[in-house]
């Protein structure tokens, strides 16, 4: 794989800057934030549980983590179980850290509805990640959070990039819109398929393949993989956004081969995004996003847990006494009030982020 | 069953499954042992109960094993063990833990004679689970482990 100079990405300053807001932070947040910025792996996985349990503990990572955020390259990988997703997630990383990136993986797996119970196995494919000098690997069950999942995998992303890595990549099964999500909410969406997935008529669908900017049909030494590329070119073909045609690679993830090309397309991408608005715009959307999640978990919260006068209105409405418009009108009123309640929480997070 | 003292309880670190966070545990099996489809069941087992398996599988060190506890900040070490080698593997796994200055349980399940249960337990292992431990026992004894009880 030929490495450009300017593919690499620039050394980032491994302490952070103190800012003075360390009385929100539960205690050793702060500490913890220093030693994972210095590449202790323990304080790491620590943040990385208090973000995934959420509350004022997640908050106070997310002041810490978001003022360094924004180095890292983010890529998304997703796709049908059993696709190869994760031996192509070990690939990418270990081709990425040869040429000298940090790499973190996020890897996502569904906690199970009935007992929320999961088995986390992508690290049963990750051999880098037992070697020394390998990149962080973290798995992260879905637990059973609706909106929840999205948004303590978008703060996990923000936590590995504010703390050095340089490629974060966020690994989820194509199977949910939540993880789909995530995958999207990348700077570069992956998109893995295997031969045989389904003929042309499948690939103009709507769906998982409109998200992709980069395709890869692995398991390439089975037969079909040229008609699923070919299948692939040829919904390409008939059109694409904002003037990038997502390239199909073809690869064998156990072997190996195709990986330094996929490694090569991530980078062109990047290039891509970095020579127009494109990231800019990108990210832009990706915030207004987050904080329509986050806005979208109280109303969540109001409906589900409804305080005394929210339930007085609906009570109104199924009396036939009060549109249910109208009812919506007011809750939006009492939406304040549980932010208020939580204020404490959010106005932390909040008050940071006004850099 | 006798484990050792109660894990340090900082700011955040206690995993109580009461207050709804799933104890996160770490599957393997270490060394030359290929037989894994007791560790298959016991994560399935695991599952079922409303734990978070991080599942490693075959092959690991002490070293693998440890780097996976500190990146996913798991609360206990579940071992398969079906080699024979449990008095010289299990003891290795206490060492390498308490060497790195953690104090993550380690729960041993496999085939473990009777006599040499003692020997487990006085250098450090949580508890060993043998062939006919229940799958309300397995969970039972993963979760006292991640709570520090007996």
């Amino acid at each position: 794989m030929i490495a450009e100079p300017a593919a690499r990405p620039e050394p980032r300053q491994a302490v952070p800057t103190t800012h003075d807001e360390s009385r929100h932070a539960p205690g050793d947040v702060t500490t913890l934030f220093e030693r994972a910025c210095n590449g202790d792996r323990r304080a790491l996985g620590r943040l990385l549980t208090y973000t995934e349990r959420g509350g004022p503990g997640a908050d106070a990572v997310a002041v810490a983590a978001l003022p360094l955020a924004g180095g890292a390259h983010v890529v998304g990988i997703t796709g049908a179980p059993g696709v190869g997703k994760s031996t192509l997630t070990d690939r990418l990383a270990q081709i990425a850290t040869d040429d000298g990136w940090r790499v973190a993986i996020l890897a996502v797996d569904p906690s199970s509805p009935l007992t929320g119970g999961a088995i986390l196995g992508d690290r049963v494919r990750m051999v880098s990640a037992a070697a020394p000098g390998g990149p962080f690997v973290r798995s992260m069950a879905s637990r059973g959070q609706s909106g929840g999942l999205a948004l303590a995998a978008l703060a996990a992303v923000r936590l590995l990039d504010a703390t050095g890595h340089d490629l974060v990549i966020v690994e989820t099964v194509g199977i949910g819109q939540v993880e789909v999500d995530i995958a999207r909410t990348a700077d570069t969406t992956i998109v893995a398929v295997s031969p045989g997935w389904g003929d042309a008529v499948q690939a103009n669908k709507a769906g998982l393949l409109e998200m992709a900017d980069i395709f890869v049909v692995n398991k390439a030494d089975r037969a079909g993989a040229s008609d699923a590329r070919r299948d692939l070119e040829y919904m390409l073909d008939l059109g694409h956004r904002d003037g990038w045609r997502p390239p199909v690679a073809l690869t064998v993830a156990t072997t190996g081969d195709g990986a330094d090309e996929l490694f090569k397309h991530v980078q062109d991408h990047r290039h891509h995004l970095r020579d127009s608005s494109a990231l800019a715009d990108r990210r832009a959307r990706h915030v207004a996003e987050e904080v329509r999640r986050h806005l979208h978990r109280w109303v969540d919260e109001l409906c589900e847990h409804p305080p005394e006068r929210a339930a007085a209105l609906f009570a109104q409405v199924a009396a036939g006494r009060l549109a249910p418009s109208a009812a919506a009108r007011r809750l939006a009123g009492e939406l304040g009030k549980l932010s208020d309640r939580d204020g404490e929480t959010a106005e932390t997070a909040g008050e940071e982020t006004e850099v | 069953m006798s484990g050792p003292a109660g894990r340090a309880a900082g700011p955040g670190t206690e995993r109580d499954p009461q207050l709804g966070q799933p104890v996160r545990v770490v599957l393997a099996k270490l060394g030359l042992d290929g037989h894994d489809r007791g560790l298959k069941v016991v994560a399935r087992m695991l599952r079922d109960a409303g734990l978070e398996v991080i599942y490693l599988g075959l092959r690991q060190t002490a070293e693998s094993i440890l780097l996976a506890v500190e990146q996913e900040d798991a609360d206990v070490i579940g071992l398969s063990i079906h080699n024979g080698g449990h008095l010289t593997l299990a003891p290795r796994m206490v060492e390498a833990v308490r060497t790195a200055g953690l104090d993550t349980p380690v729960v041993v399940g496999g085939i473990v004679p009777e006599l040499d249960l003692e020997r487990l337990r006085t250098a450090g292992v949580f508890a060993v689970l043998g062939p006919g431990a229940s799958a309300t026992e397995v969970a039972h004894t993963v979760r006292a482990a991640a709570a520090g009880r007996a």
